[in-house]
């Protein structure tokens, strides 16, 4: 059991050094530097540029600059955004209480509505409810949430006069106001998000209904609901725990289009604008940083598996 | 009572040969999955409006027209004009080009090297199946969109570089269908007949292709109906961001970009149309993938 939670913790490193490696080798192949960008259009001798590039130490080798960058990362030191100059500490500090809320918040939305809808269409299988619930999730995973975004402002702002504040609130300051720029977005993209949890529901329980412990228990006389609910869903929540907790990694830096449409500075943004600034040192960071928390989630999620299902046993 | 009339509908396939083969599949097909069919024909819909399109649109998409600003749906109009006076309904038909292209072409690549991969480390297993399956954690670790807007950084965008989106789209779809072919080929290559082959001779190549590829072609089907849904979402998010298709080229996401996000309140229709066509397509292939994998194969599950 040690051994192999050690082994798999020792396993993260060589995917992260591998996700170090692929953005370093990415972004470097993209043509134009920061500098490049910051003096494009200007007439600034050619001297002034290469001075920028040399307090930057994008003059040196990409060998060097590679093993100087993982040389911080190991001090736990991010560097410092080349764009703004602050450290990248502190850029990612600002906006990750938003992304991380929005992922929550999203996160609930999608787990309320997909566990009882996915139940209720196992129970009523290949009956109009299934179909109705089938089509309404399917729905979720053909619609781009950022368009449900847009449609959702649309709907508020024709029918209630509302929109969405354009400024972000902190929920220590104002959790009103701060839950009404934040609840559209996460309708939006929780929307979608259950539509993946809501068929892995629906199909493993209705895996679980055909084991013989349910027949056993129905056989008994124990009531459908008590069978349903107690025998065959806490059960079938394993696979959807997965699911939801994968989904929630993703959330936190996946969220770029649906930032853009409600005009959240969140991290999917602070990435855009990163790839667009040729800000080596935020890319590599962010990117590192949304691989690490994919990864330990990942990593969490089979702990707790081992946890709730005392069958499974790693070697 | 359905896995019953499943079992009779599977006999009556495997009795049957060739072309009959194939029209018993798509007959029992139409017959017994009603949701699966409404999704071939969106599919077949958004086909047919990319092949007429020239027949089809009204006006020329990418045309100009000042005297017709912003104008509401009319019967000149069916969807309206968006800020340049370019109609809606014809840009929206070209645009349904765009998004195929896009999409068939890039889960096309995607899945087929996602198969080829998920073959070779399944037949070779040991260090080769190791270093494949590291490097498909570690591109699996990015969320999708972020790989993509990271290939179309370093690819570059334009007018015209519409292989780059494709390229970008592309990447992420590699290890998702490495990962699922490899966990089928695994128990492919465990099969007597495999070592039947590979004791008469055959080579790793011949066995993998011949032998192994077609025995998991279900699930490369199955994913690439799936794939090019969400291809056809991820065209459009990324040319919404501004890293997809360039103007003046019809493209939904492009389309919702610009006036769509601008002139919200004053022209809903902007934003409205072009949504609709990409939910339709993706709702087609999310559907008819759907019936697919029921018909195809019961037992797998693709979450």
């Amino acid at each position: 059991m040690r051994r192999y939670v050690v082994g798999r913790l020792l396993l993260m490193i060589p995917t992260l050094v591998g996700v170090a490696i692929l953005t370093f080798v990415i972004m470097r192949a993209v043509p134009g530097d920061i500098v490049a960008l910051q003096y494009a259009g200007s007439t600034v001798p050619q001297s002034v540029i290469d001075e920028q590039r040399h307090i930057l130490g994008l003059d040196k080798p990409m060998w060097n600059q590679f093993t100087d960058w993982m040389g911080q990362i190991a001090h736990g030191d991010l560097g410092q955004s080349l764009w703004t100059g602050h450290p990248v500490v502190e850029e990612i500090q600002i906006r990750l209480p938003l992304s991380i809320e929005l992922a929550i918040l999203a996160t609930l939305f999608a787990v309320a509505i997909a566990v009882p809808l996915g139940v209720l269409a196992a129970v009523r299988q290949d009956s109009w409810v299934d179909y109705v619930i089938r089509v309404f999730s399917i729905g979720g995973l053909s619609m781009p949430s950022f368009w449900i975004g847009l449609l959702m402002v649309l709907f508020t702002i024709t029918v209630f006069n509302w929109a969405p504040p354009l400024i972000f609130t902190p929920i220590t300051e104002d959790p009103a106001a701060n839950l009404a720029g934040l609840i559209l977005p996460a309708i939006a993209v929780g929307y979608r998000y259950s539509a993946v949890s809501m068929r892995m529901t629906r199909s493993t329980v209705l895996e679980v209904l055909r084991e013989d412990y349910v027949r056993t228990a129905r056989a008994k006389g124990v009531r459908e609901s008590v069978v349903v609910m107690r025998h065959a869903l806490r059960n079938a929540l394993l696979p959807v725990v997965t699911v939801i907790s994968l989904e929630f990694a993703f959330l936190i830096g996946g969220l770029v289009v649906t930032e853009q449409v409600f005009n959240l500075n969140g991290i999917g943004k602070l990435l855009v604008d990163a790839v667009a600034h040729r800000d080596y040192t935020m890319i590599q960071s962010l990117v590192l940083l949304l691989a690490a928390v994919f990864v330990l989630v990942n990593f969490a999620v089979d702990m707790v598996y081992m946890f709730l299902d005392p069958r499974i046993r790693y070697a | 009572m359905a896995a019953s009339a499943d079992v009779i509908a599977r006999k009556r396939y495997l009795e049957s040969t060739g072309s009959r083969r194939f029209v018993r599949f798509w007959g029992d097909f139409v017959r017994r999955r009603p949701l699966g069919t409404a999704g071939a024909a969106l599919i077949l819909v958004m086909i047919a409006a990319a092949a007429l399109a020239d027949v089809i649109a009204p006006y020329d998409p990418v045309k100009i027209n000042f005297a017709d600003l912003l104008q509401g749906p009319s019967s000149r109009h069916l969807l309206g004009t968006d800020p340049f006076g370019r109609d809606v309904f014809s840009r929206l038909v070209f645009g349904a080009r765009t998004a195929l292209l896009v999409g068939f072409v890039s889960s096309l690549v995607g899945c087929t090297v996602g198969l080829v991969l998920g073959v070779i480390s399944a037949y070779f297993g040991g260090r080769v199946d190791t270093l494949i399956q590291r490097l498909m954690d570690v591109l699996l670790s990015f969320p999708l969109i972020v790989i993509a807007i990271a290939v179309v950084a370093a690819l570059g965008t334009g007018q015209g570089l519409i292989g780059n989106v494709i390229a970008a789209i592309t990447v992420p779809i590699i290890p998702r269908v490495a990962r699922v072919v490899r966990s089928s080929a695994l128990s492919v290559v465990r099969m007597p007949y495999i070592e039947a082959t590979r004791s008469v001779g055959a080579g790793a190549v011949r066995i993998m292709f011949r032998h192994v590829a077609p025995n998991v072609f279900a699930p490369y089907l199955i994913m690439m109906t799936a794939f090019l849904g969400q291809a056809i979402l991820l065209e459009a998010s990324l040319s919404f961001l501004g890293l997809g298709v360039f103007e003046p080229t019809p493209s939904w996401g492009l389309m919702l970009r610009g006036a769509g996000m601008q002139f919200l309140e004053q022209a809903p229709w902007l934003a409205v149309a072009p949504g609709v066509a990409i939910s339709m397509a993706v709702f087609g292939f999310n559907l008819f993938g759907d019936s697919l994998r029921d018909a195809l194969d019961p037992r797998l599950r693709t979450g």
